[in-house]
């Protein structure tokens, strides 16, 4: 806790450093001091617009991981679906985001579904493909003992397979965490009339710099506790995977 | 399902016309094998000969491909199999008890939990049965995995190197339980260790050469299972070192 409180003072130390280095200026780099008054003063509609931002999160991951899972489990469960689908997967992650970001403002709409999709489609890679690795590298050694208790395949999927593949769908999860908020924002910017995205356009247009800067903050700060939350979640649920880099004797 | 009867009079299994090739090795051309109804047979040989192979062939993990895998009757033997590997292969996310319940949760059958329980209590894991595997030292892993073995009570069991992760004390521990455990069922075990075919081998047969023969060796007189001391045990012992670094 006291190493986090310190690089907190460091960064904030090295933030006043810079914007009296520069000269003070508030509409290109403001103080810490600003931007929490800011904060404060914009508090109501940072809540509003932070509330909808973080609806489209959470909808994108939900969405995202929810067809990342399905479509892991069809490419492991059907070998056409492996052979033909799979490429188009990864071929839709060398398009931008920011590229079909339009298009999809286009086709939904400037309101919250258009945001929720491109959260949903930039979420929906990192899981599909950690937990599809997953479910691919099962000990063969399991499977032959399963072999031999006559297990069905469908029993083998869910006793052995999916289990074994959580570790690696939870490694998809914290990335997708991560990138959530991307997806929303950047679907914010293209085309929207609510959500933190807009607000920082808004703000950046009129030169009202600390208030784009609060808003970051609360981006930020949405973000890393929604990694921290899904990450405390999925050390609850798989308590059987340990973390050996956390162990004493893990850097020997 | 075996019933208690096959155990009863677990059938012998025989190996005929085996052919295996990985890759561009050929590991067996018209390979015969048999192991005798009841009895333990040990597989030696050399890493890489064929060991694993030919128990994965009897176990019906790798195509038999032409071969005949079944026993003396002409009947195949598949269901009538259970395998222990050389990993304890348990699973990290079940409890000690689930894990040997593991061949009835695949298989979707309820029941059996007393079952496990008291092979748990017999194979000296009484109280264990509610932890995690990652509690266990690598001996009580090994004795789980005999649990789960026994518990699905098949006629004939193959063992890969079932102990050789462990210690040789616990090593010694292991191979009385398995005796006084797996006793009147056809027992097929690979290993490396000579002293391991001795004490527990009621034949024993080196597998050598590419492709691989299976040669039985000759085994002292002493009682079954065969005490690690005893002078025939450590007589042969030398003569099984000798013949296999020839």
């Amino acid at each position: 806790m006291s190493r986090r409180l310190v690089a907190v003072a460091v960064l904030l130390g090295l933030w006043t450093l810079a914007w009296a280095g520069a000269g003070q200026m508030e509409f290109i780099l403001p103080p810490p001091w600003r931007v929490a008054a800011a904060l404060w003063d914009n508090r109501e509609l940072l809540a509003e617009h932070g509330a909808i931002t973080l609806a489209e999160i959470l909808l994108g991951l939900g969405c995202g991981a929810g067809l990342g899972v399905l479509a892991a489990l069809s490419l492991a469960l059907w070998r056409p679906a492996a052979l033909w689908l799979w490429p188009l997967f990864v071929a839709t992650q060398a398009l931008p985001v920011f590229a079909i970001a339009p298009l999809l403002v286009l086709w939904l709409g400037y309101g919250m579904a258009s945001k929720v999709a491109m959260a949903a489609l930039i979420i929906f890679f990192p899981v599909a493909s950690a937990f599809y690795d997953g479910l691919r590298r099962t000990d063969p050694d399991l499977l032959d003992l399963a072999r031999t208790m006559n297990a069905p395949p469908l029993a083998v999927l869910r006793h052995l397979r999916v289990p074994a593949a959580l570790p690696g769908l939870a490694s998809g999860l914290k990335v997708g965490a991560a990138v959530a908020p991307i997806g929303a924002v950047v679907g914010e910017w293209v085309g929207s009339s609510a959500g933190l995205g807009f607000l920082m356009l808004h703000a950046n247009a009129r030169l009202q710099v600390p208030l784009m800067f609060a808003a970051l903050f609360l981006l930020a700060a949405m973000a890393i506790l929604l990694h921290a939350a899904i990450a405390a979640g999925l050390r609850r649920a798989l308590p059987w995977v340990h973390d050996t880099l956390d162990q004493p004797h893990a850097r020997d | 399902m075996p019933d208690s009867a096959l155990i009863a009079a677990p059938p012998a299994v025989r190996v005929r016309g085996a052919h295996v090739r990985l890759g561009r090795a050929t590991v067996f051309d018209d390979l015969a094998f048999s192991a005798e109804a009841g009895r333990f047979t040990g597989i030696l040989g050399p890493s890489g000969v064929g060991k694993t192979t030919l128990l994965k062939l009897i176990a019906g993990l790798l195509p038999a491909d032409g071969a005949f895998i079944g026993d003396e009757r002409g009947n195949r033997l598949s269901g009538c199999i259970a395998w222990m590997a050389q990993k304890d292969l348990l699973l990290p996310w079940l409890t000690v008890a689930e894990n040997v319940r593991l061949g009835a949760r695949l298989r979707g059958e309820p029941g059996g939990r007393d079952k496990a329980r008291a092979l748990l209590a017999a194979v000296g894991l009484e109280g264990r049965a509610d932890d995690r595997p990652d509690t266990l030292s690598g001996g009580q892993r090994q004795r789980v995995a005999l649990a789960r073995t026994l518990m699905e009570d098949r006629p004939v069991v193959l063992m890969d190197e079932p102990f050789s992760a462990v210690d040789p004390l616990t090593r010694i521990g292991l191979q009385d339980l398995a005796a006084r455990m797996l006793a009147g069922r056809t027992v097929v075990f690979v290993t490396h260790d000579p002293l391991e075919a001795l004490r527990l081998g009621h034949a024993v047969f080196v597998l050598s050469g590419a492709p691989a023969t299976a040669r039985p060796i000759p085994l002292p007189a002493d009682a079954w299972p065969r005490a690690a001391d005893a002078p025939g045990v450590l007589a042969a012992q030398a003569e099984i070192l000798r013949a296999l670094a020839s």
